[in-house]
């Protein structure tokens, strides 16, 4: 009981300092709009492009939504040390980690569904599985969290954290299947597209938006949460490693 | 190492936290050195030593921060070592530089930090607005922390490391950087702290105020305890010792070799440039003293007696002037909070 107070409170806390502030609400409205709005004109189809586009301004959504934000927050708090208070709290480093992500996770799959509500004006939606896209989007969301986690813990600077967070974003909007489908990649591009948790994340929107999925459903949710748990665990033994010296 | 330890004070005959042949390595530098002692339930415990002596290393270890190479950490019977877990229930931190959120207010930096140690709602509000009071920040306490003065920072600091009602708390220079009215009130609250029966244990490089609030005192430096013991105990060997400071204009360098040969029985250290420290068992005669400074072309511009202090046993242990000591500490302040 004890832990779950101080989990709660810790996710409490980062959304109200840092996900629920102004800036990084309209960061994810006007960021998801503007996303749509490019590719929206760029595919010349009208609003029939809605449906097409819907996956990768999802899912660019989220990765931008929590990837920067736990990065950054958790290298300013390493920064000016208010991270060793949660690291001398007596809850499992496990516990106080997913705690510190939690926020972000939940601020992610907000920000996903924030194109879905423009889209249900635009264009109809009555095909969409969303007994699948929602758990697609919370997996994203977990996805590119620890993508973000795993930045923070391996860089020291507030500068370095959105660096870092853009070397792997960027390509990733690219290379994931977001906008250009995998399968038209060039050949050198595509193992680097399999390595990527994304490209898994997308690969079940565009199934439960469409129907074009490339890999079996299960297969998808399989890899992406092995993605998952790999970055976390990763994560875990560098702060081990790196902050408890 | 030998354990050097006194006699249990409290009575129990267990000691809260008790330390063997700790040691801890940065690449070559030995940062703690074989070091073992014991702090016992209720006993404020103070531990001395210049920058980089090893304090912080030392507190690190015993919280959980940093690893020891070898050696074990026992606090209140469980082994830390390993499992710096197992007491982090029992122990309040109060770091060297205030670490709270800026972003948060006073009272609601308190609250997070009482839910960190799973304390429910109304009872974290009731012991927040409580602290709030005690430590006079009642006019500030919605205001955000970030906005506080530096003595402000470190009472909401002491009062964050509290609120859970720790047995053991761990201060790491509380009183460092702040204003004198600010430090007299942090030390008062030690005090009460201390005689509520928190067994503290105290890193500070002011060493009067560990002469002034701790029972026993360890000294590091580089890495190793050179004494530790009973402040009493400690005082003991200068207690009947005459000491004065004499200031002069220059040359106190060459000044204290002429007067070790023109007074023989008594013993002469050159502090600084302009600072003389003389020694004796007996009474100095000050006249004899300074005509003969005169005579040689110095002018002196102070005398005074100084009372066997702990000071004066840190000098005499370390050869570490304690000037000298706190202006490094507070240089680091400054360039810290650049």
């Amino acid at each position: 009981m004890k832990r779950w107070i101080a989990y709660w409170n810790i996710m409490l806390k980062d959304m109200r300092t840092y996900y629920l502030k102004p800036p990084n609400i309209s960061w994810g409205l006007i960021f998801p709009v503007a996303w749509t709005g490019m590719f929206f004109v760029k595919s010349g189809r009208g609003l029939e492009s809605i449906l097409s586009l819907l996956p990768g301004v999802m899912a660019i959504s989220i990765l931008f939504g929590t990837t920067s934000m736990l990065s950054v927050t958790v290298t300013f708090e390493k920064k000016n040390r208010s991270f060793e208070r949660l690291l001398l709290a007596p809850i499992p480093l496990e516990l106080l980690m997913l705690a510190k992500t939690s926020g972000a996770i939940l601020f992610g799959t907000i920000n996903a569904f924030v194109p879905v509500f423009i889209g249900l004006f635009l264009a109809d939606l009555s095909q969409v599985q969303w007994l699948t896209v929602i758990p697609a989007v919370v997996m994203i969301a977990i996805a590119s969290t620890f993508l973000g986690l795993f930045i923070a813990v391996s860089v020291s600077e507030v500068f370095e954290a959105q660096t870092f967070s853009n070397f792997f974003r960027f390509p990733m909007i690219f290379l994931c299947g977001l906008f250009f489908p995998v399968v038209s990649l060039p050949v050198f591009l595509k193992p680097i597209s399999f390595m990527l948790p994304l490209t898994y994340g997308v690969d079940i929107l565009h199934g439960a938006v469409q129907g074009d999925n490339m890999l079996p459903l299960w297969v998808d949710f399989l890899l992406i949460t092995l993605y998952c748990v790999v970055l976390f665990f990763i994560s875990l033994r560098n702060i081990y490693r790196k902050w408890i010296i | 190492m030998e354990k050097k330890t006194l006699t249990d004070p409290i009575g129990d005959g267990k000691p809260f936290i008790s330390v063997e042949r700790l040691t801890k390595t940065f690449g070559k530098v030995v940062a703690v050195d074989d070091i073992a002692f014991d702090v016992h339930q209720g006993e404020l415990f103070g531990f001395l030593g210049p920058n980089g002596a090893g304090k912080t290393t030392t507190i690190n270890m015993l919280i959980g921060l940093a690893r020891p190479d070898s050696g074990t950490i026992h606090i209140a019977g469980s082994e830390c070592t390993r499992n710096p877990k197992a007491a982090q229930q029992l122990i309040g931190v109060v770091p060297d530089e205030s670490n709270l959120y800026p972003e948060l207010s006073g009272f609601d930096n308190l609250c997070f930090c009482a839910s960190l140690y799973g304390i429910l709602k109304s009872e974290r509000q009731h012991r927040a607005s409580e602290l709030i009071k005690t430590f006079g920040l009642e006019e500030a306490a919605s205001r955000k922390f970030g906005t506080y003065s530096k003595g402000m920072k470190r009472k909401l600091t002491i009062a964050a490391g509290i609120i859970h009602r720790p047995p053991i708390l761990f201060l790491d220079e509380p009183t460092t950087g702040i204003d004198v009215a600010s430090a007299r009130q942090i030390r008062q609250l030690i005090d009460d702290l201390h005689h509520a029966g928190t067994t503290i244990f105290l890193t500070t490089h002011y060493i009067e105020e560990a002469e002034r609030l701790c029972e026993r005192i360890a000294f590091i430096v580089n890495g190793k305890i050179i004494a530790i013991d009973s402040v009493h105990n400690l005082l003991q060997p200068i207690q009947d010792k005459k000491v004065m400071i004499i200031s002069v204009s220059n040359s106190a360098k060459e000044l204290h070799q002429k007067l070790a040969v023109k007074f023989p029985h008594l013993t002469f250290q050159a502090l600084s440039d302009t600072q003389i420290r003389v020694e004796s068992d007996q009474a100095i005669s000050v006249g004899s003293l300074l005509r003969f400074i005169e005579d040689h072309g110095a002018e002196v511009t102070e005398a005074r007696r100084i009372r066997p202090s702990l000071e004066e046993v840190f000098v005499r242990l370390t050869g570490i002037e304690l000037n000298i000591m706190k202006k490094e500490k507070e240089k680091d302040k400054g360039r810290n909070s650049l």
